[in-house]
């Protein structure tokens, strides 16, 4: 990856984080209800995918999802006023921040039901090839999502119908509080299960953006070719704890140390400088995310609420509610 | 007499007629293709359309509804099958939690057009975890159409109706019915979702029924006419959108209800349109209402037991009469 590349990347990277401390902090001006589950900490797995997928692709999401609303085309004005519940948001303030969608980009929703979006990734690549776009799926997941039965049918139903879809797993360590490997019965919760399926099951470093970009690149040109779906579990950590509720205690001083110091920013700053990209490039860089996100903060601050009649939209097709003649 | 159709092949009839004006419909589900499905409600699709439309899927209930509505959000129009409605529980979180919330939680950005076709109901002697009449399950949760069709010519018109919907359409086929014959509806036949049918006229009682209650209501209504008394009989068809104003105007020329409904008579879907004439026809009422419902047990498998715990024609003649002398 050229040093352009690579700066492009890590300013995605950078807004991330600062819109994920923007949400942080809103929350705790008791201007973000409800809650919310950052990752922080998790950006290079969202960039290096989407940068090496095609604007028409799709994309799945979980409840932990602002990484990739963000990394597919949502602006953080309109992801920080949704969790704001504004009307400028995102999902018109009716989905808050576990349901970051933004259909017209592709990125197909964050569901909040664990593992429930695999199979809808299988039928949008299903779709693809109905439609012979030559579209790729991707499903984003938790290390949580690979003990539930929608996981396994879904790889089960993408290999033997060769699909092109990848199931890309986000390994942050814990089910929510729980340390993965306490509750699955393999250390590669994703990547030792696809073998099962017949499928190529790879781990990468998730926090290197540019690791990312490459082992999705290299499985999404595969997938197009009609060689079916693949596995990719992507090594990370988050810097907050599950939601916003969880100060993360149960984890080790010692691990969480290791692992901030295995931060993807450094990473790329690391790569950057040896690229020959100097210091203040990389600042003007930092200054720009600053801007944007402070500017989307100001901006959403100060958008309305939604009106209160929209509660009763949008449940059909025609855009209303009636349920009776 | 011309030729009849049976329900069952009016179900492949139906979406051949649909999948031929429209090259986005696509089925899948378990055994549906080559062997053209258990009850043969798919026979002759894959021929016709060969295995790039009719999808055979391995027993994967969750992926079956998960990845229709993944291809519904992106331009197919996909008729899944879940091949007994009890299944319906085994993707519950696709029909309760993902396929009718995402338009609304994306503040409409996306919109799932598909079918979810199921057999329903009891009759087959096939035990407590084939036998259910699940449609009320569908009735709890807002988001999704429920149709529920009682004769071949409404299989077809209905089934027009749900897969051209760009809503999702849960669609029960009556286990009990799949035999019964009826003239087959001509071409371009659509049935709109939530207009219920009154299909006998009378001026006594209104008997509110759906799907397999409704030959059952029209027996009991040929028993009650030799006994003087004129029952009125509403098939509603769908419950989402539900015709309550065809019940309330039924309501207005005979002042007394009964509704006859297979599915448990806790939180069946008698209740609601029980409710609804209770908040807006009171005042039409000359005698309380009635529900004849499902005992609140599971389906047992002798006939004799089960004739027990389900409506029968038996059942409704005697709540018939005992509110027509009210």
């Amino acid at each position: 990856m050229d040093a352009g590349a690579l700066l492009d990347r890590y300013e995605r990277m950078a807004v991330i984080r600062r819109t994920e401390k923007a949400a942080h902090d809103l929350f705790l001006q008791g201007l973000v209800k409800g809650t919310t589950h950052l990752a922080a900490g998790q950006e290079a797995i969202a960039v290096g995918a989407s940068a090496a997928l095609r604007p028409d692709d799709y994309v799945f999401a979980t409840y932990r999802g602002h990484h990739h609303a963000l990394a597919r085309g949502a602006t953080p004005e309109e992801c920080l006023a949704e969790l704001m519940s504004r009307a400028t948001g995102l999902c018109g303030a009716k989905g808050g921040s576990m349901h970051l969608t933004k259909a017209a980009t592709g990125m197909l929703g964050s569901y909040a039901i664990v593992g429930a979006h695999l199979p809808m990734a299988v039928g949008a690549a299903w779709s693809a090839r109905l439609r012979g776009t030559e579209q790729l799926a991707v499903a984003f997941f938790g290390d949580g999502a690979t003990n539930i039965g929608a996981f396994h049918e879904s790889l089960n139903l993408a290999a033997v119908w060769r699909l092109p879809v990848l199931f890309v797993c986000e390994n942050n360590l814990y089910m929510e509080y729980t340390p993965i490997a306490d509750v699955t019965a393999v250390p590669r919760p994703a990547a030792d299960r696809a073998p099962a399926h017949g499928i190529p099951g790879e781990v990468v470093d998730g926090n290197d953006v540019v690791a990312v970009e490459e082992a999705v690149g290299r499985l999404a040109r595969r997938a197009r070719a009609g060689d079916g779906p693949a596995v990719l579990e992507a090594e990370t950590y988050r810097h907050f704890g599950h939601s916003r509720a969880d100060p993360a205690a149960y984890r080790p001083a010692e691990e969480v140390e290791r692992w901030l110091k295995h931060d993807p920013l450094d990473l790329a700053r690391g790569r950057l400088a040896e690229l020959g990209v100097g210091a203040e490039t990389v600042a003007e860089a930092d200054e720009r995310a600053r801007a944007v996100v402070e500017r989307a903060v100001a901006a959403a601050k100060a958008a309305p609420p939604p009106d209160p009649r929209e509660a009763l939209t949008d449940v059909w097709a025609d855009g209303g509610a009636a349920w009776r003649t | 007499m011309a030729d009849l159709i049976t329900y069952r092949d009016a179900v492949a009839e139906g979406i051949a007629r649909e999948m031929r004006r429209d090259a986005s419909v696509v089925c899948l589900g378990e055994d549906i293709a080559e062997a053209g499905g258990v009850f043969k409600t798919t026979t002759g699709l894959l021929k016709e359309f060969g295995p790039e439309r009719v999808w055979d899927t391995p027993i994967s209930e969750q992926a079956i509804a998960g990845a229709a509505m993944g291809a519904a959000m992106t331009g197919m129009r996909p008729v899944a099958e879940i091949m007994f409605s009890d299944f319906l529980a085994c993707c519950w979180d696709y029909l309760a939690n993902e396929i009718p919330k995402v338009r609304y939680m994306t503040g409409g950005q996306v919109t799932v057009p598909l079918v979810v076709r199921t057999a329903n109901g009891g009759g087959l002697g096939f035990g407590a975890q084939h036998s259910q009449a699940t449609e009320n399950w569908a009735l709890t949760v807002p988001g999704l159409k429920i149709a529920a069709p009682a004769t071949p010519a409404d299989v077809i018109g209905m089934l027009a109706a749900a897969i051209r919907s760009d809503d999702p359409v849960v669609f029960f086929e009556h286990k009990a019915l799949l035999a019964t014959k009826g003239p087959p509806p001509p071409p371009g036949h659509v049935v709109e979702l939530g207009r219920a049918a009154v299909v006998r006229e009378g001026g006594d009682i209104t008997l509110v029924a759906l799907a397999s209650t409704v030959p059952l209501a029209l027996k009991a209504a040929d028993i009650l006419a030799g006994e003087g008394i004129e029952a009125e009989v509403v098939d509603l068809r769908c419950l989402v959108p539900l015709d309550a104003a065809t019940v309330l105007a039924s309501l207005r020329k005979t002042s007394r209800l009964v509704t006859v409904e297979e599915n448990p008579y806790q939180g069946g879907w008698g209740a609601t349109v029980v409710s609804i004439v209770a908040d807006e026809g009171f005042g039409l009422l000359d005698a309380p209402v009635r529900r004849v419902a499902g005992e609140c047990v599971p389906l047992p498998f002798a006939d004799a037991l089960e004739q027990q715990v389900v409506p029968t024609v038996d059942k409704v003649v005697t709540e018939v009469r005992g509110l027509a002398a009210y």
